[in-house]
């Protein structure tokens, strides 16, 4: 895996994984584009600069830990650890067929590098604070980071996680949402608004950062800026724009979990060239 | 009608099941700096204080929120840790169920579920905090290991035998105190059920508070002429299908019973394994739906969790195997 701090070349992996999550589901003819298309950025810096992990060794103990916790943006996060080293590329294509390991939302069963089983939403916060826990316990350097859907946070269990986190200061917790206010059957804000979102988390007693998600620069400014912070969790939230990159899945609920006809898969691999 | 080769128990009180769990997770702690603790705003009832009095440090306290307990806990077992998240069991199991299934069950982490105040006998507090159904619940994930101590002896053993084991479990314990049916230097197995009495026209299978009602049943049916068999299964899953088959094999007629409704618990697991390996005759005790407030011992009474329905059913499963 090349690692890398270039936003040029971290631009370059972006538009690749983007160019994946398009095949994937258009091979597999389902699956969930839109919201695998706005947390590209967050997933490829994070994998590709700012995590301490080696994919060759995926059990380190002292690796940072990713729990995708809106597991729905599984194509996006099976192509990031594929072109990171953890898992064959050459398989991405057959992401939801019978004997994969691209499972239609993240299985440590299939991929035991995976550090949680996700796609039931709501819990990954929990178990990255329980990752949290342990390695202060231990006094290892491993950070954790949880990767939220907006949707997501509409589950009770979040809160119950982000009020433990804080009570226990634990500053080794990013949570990231994915803010690209749409969800399954619309737009968030007619579904169960979750405005005032970064006010939410403020009173919850995390560090709160609010940023353009799809700004590569600005999210390794927020996970540096997480790092420094002592004695509470951090809060990252991304504004994303659900179907980044593609112009007819961009903001259009639609694209949450229809995978792109063989025509629009040729369309949007022509705007991702 | 041949002799029971074990003489007349003495039936000694004992401590209750949720005390002697969180006397064995101090000793556990004092032996095993690995061993973590979550609980829910019950430490005091599930005894996990003494543990959090001790080492403040691996004790995690995370208010009245199971899930997220649940879900953190199977996060501390991830990442190396022998995690123990404690509740009552109509708590722990029924709120973090799925998380459960999702962060416990799918990826087999090493964590241990202790449900206390278990079935009825909790009293007072009523059905809202009576666990009928957790047996059930902890039998349908795949990967666990299901416990169900009868006594004191039991539950200290099989805590550390809980620790031991790599892989989910879930442990039921109960508030009131119980007899001591198991002399203390028994020694208990995962998955391995302890033969308490022999005997040879009857079995008489149960699982917790249920095993010393057995020892009592079978005390009345002796009086009677007839020789029951007692075992006490306290590994819920996985069963001991030996034991059990040489019972069904050995007695021709089963009487299972538990603090637990009839539907989906212990009865219904030692069904599925007889009609499999020898079928025979089989009566079961249990519960068959909600209770109320009441005393413990009223609540037994009233809902049939006594030596005396035991002894009916034995009656019952005998006149079915003559005929």
């Amino acid at each position: 895996m090349k690692r890398t701090h270039n936003v040029d070349e971290l631009r370059a992996i972006a538009k690749q994984v983007r160019r994946d999550i398009i095949e994937m589901t258009g091979a597999a003819k389902s699956g969930h584009p839109g919201g695998s298309l706005s947390v590209v950025e967050i997933l490829v810096t994070l994998y590709f600069d700012v995590l301490r992990h080696d994919p060759s060794n995926p059990k380190w103990e002292n690796r940072d830990r990713v729990i995708l916790s809106k597991g729905h943006a599984a194509p996006a996060l099976y192509s990031v650890i594929a072109r990171a080293g953890y898992t064959p590329i050459d398989q991405l294509h057959t992401l939801r067929k019978l004997n994969s390991i691209y499972q239609g939302h993240p299985d440590v069963r299939f991929i035991p590098a995976l550090e949680a089983s996700t796609g039931s939403l709501g819990q990954g916060l929990s178990v990255g604070l329980g990752f949290a826990l342990a390695a202060r316990l231990d006094s290892r350097p491993v950070r954790s980071y949880v990767v939220l859907g907006d949707g997501e946070i509409q589950e009770g269990q979040i809160w119950e996680a982000a009020m433990a986190a804080s009570f226990h200061k634990v500053d080794n917790l990013v949570a990231i949402v994915d803010y690209n206010k749409i969800q399954l059957d619309g737009f968030v804000k007619d579904i169960m608004d979750l405005e005032p979102l970064a006010d939410k988390w403020r009173a919850f007693g995390w560090h709160t950062i609010e940023l353009d998600g799809h700004d590569i620069s600005a999210l390794q400014s927020a996970f540096a800026e997480a790092a420094a912070t002592k004695g509470k969790p951090t809060a990252v939230i991304a504004n994303t724009v659900k179907g980044k990159g593609v112009s007819f899945m961009e903001n259009n609920p639609k694209y949450h979990g229809v995978a792109p006809t063989a025509a629009e898969v040729e369309q949007a691999l022509k705007e991702l060239a | 009608m041949a002799t029971n080769i074990r003489t007349k128990f003495e039936l000694k009180m004992g401590a209750a099941t949720r005390e002697a769990f969180g006397k064995a997770l101090l000793d556990l702690g004092r032996k095993n700096p690995n061993v973590v603790v979550c609980d829910a705003d019950l430490s005091k009832s599930t005894f996990t204080h003494l543990f959090a009095k001790e080492f403040p440090d691996r004790f995690f306290s995370f208010g009245i929120a199971e899930a997220n307990m649940v879900a953190a806990g199977a996060g501390l077992a991830s990442s190396g840790k022998i995690a123990f998240v404690a509740s009552f069991a109509a708590f722990v199991l029924n709120k973090g169920f799925e998380q459960l299934r999702v962060t416990a069950a799918f990826p087999h982490v090493n964590l241990k579920v202790v449900g206390t105040h278990s079935g009825i006998s909790i009293g007072e507090d009523g059905p809202s905090q009576m666990s009928v159904e957790d047996l059930s619940l902890a039998c349908s994930l795949p990967g666990f290991v299901v416990l169900s101590p009868a006594d004191e002896v039991a539950m200290t053993a099989l805590v550390h035998a809980a620790a031991e084991h790599v892989g989910p479990v879930y442990i039921r314990a109960g508030r009131p105190k119980v007899p001591v049916v198991h002399s203390p230097e028994q020694k208990f197995e995962i998955g391995k059920a302890i033969e308490l009495i022999h005997g040879t026209d009857v079995t008489l299978i149960a699982t917790g508070l249920m095993v010393a009602e057995s020892i009592k049943a079978q005390e009345i049916l002796e009086a009677e002429g007839v020789s029951a068999r007692v075992i006490d299964i306290h590994t819920i899953k996985p069963l001991d299908v030996e034991t059990i088959v040489r019972a069904a094999k050995e007695t021709g007629a089963i009487v299972v019973s538990e603090e637990h409704l009839v539907d989906g618990g212990l009865g219904v697991r030692v069904a599925q394994v007889v009609a499999q390996h020898h079928p025979c005759v089989m009566e079961f005790v249990g519960l068959h739906g909600y209770a109320e407030s009441g005393t413990p011992e009223a609540l037994l009474e009233k809902y049939g969790m006594t030596a005396r329905e035991v002894v009916k059913a034995a009656h019952r499963a005998l006149n079915r195997k003559k005929s």
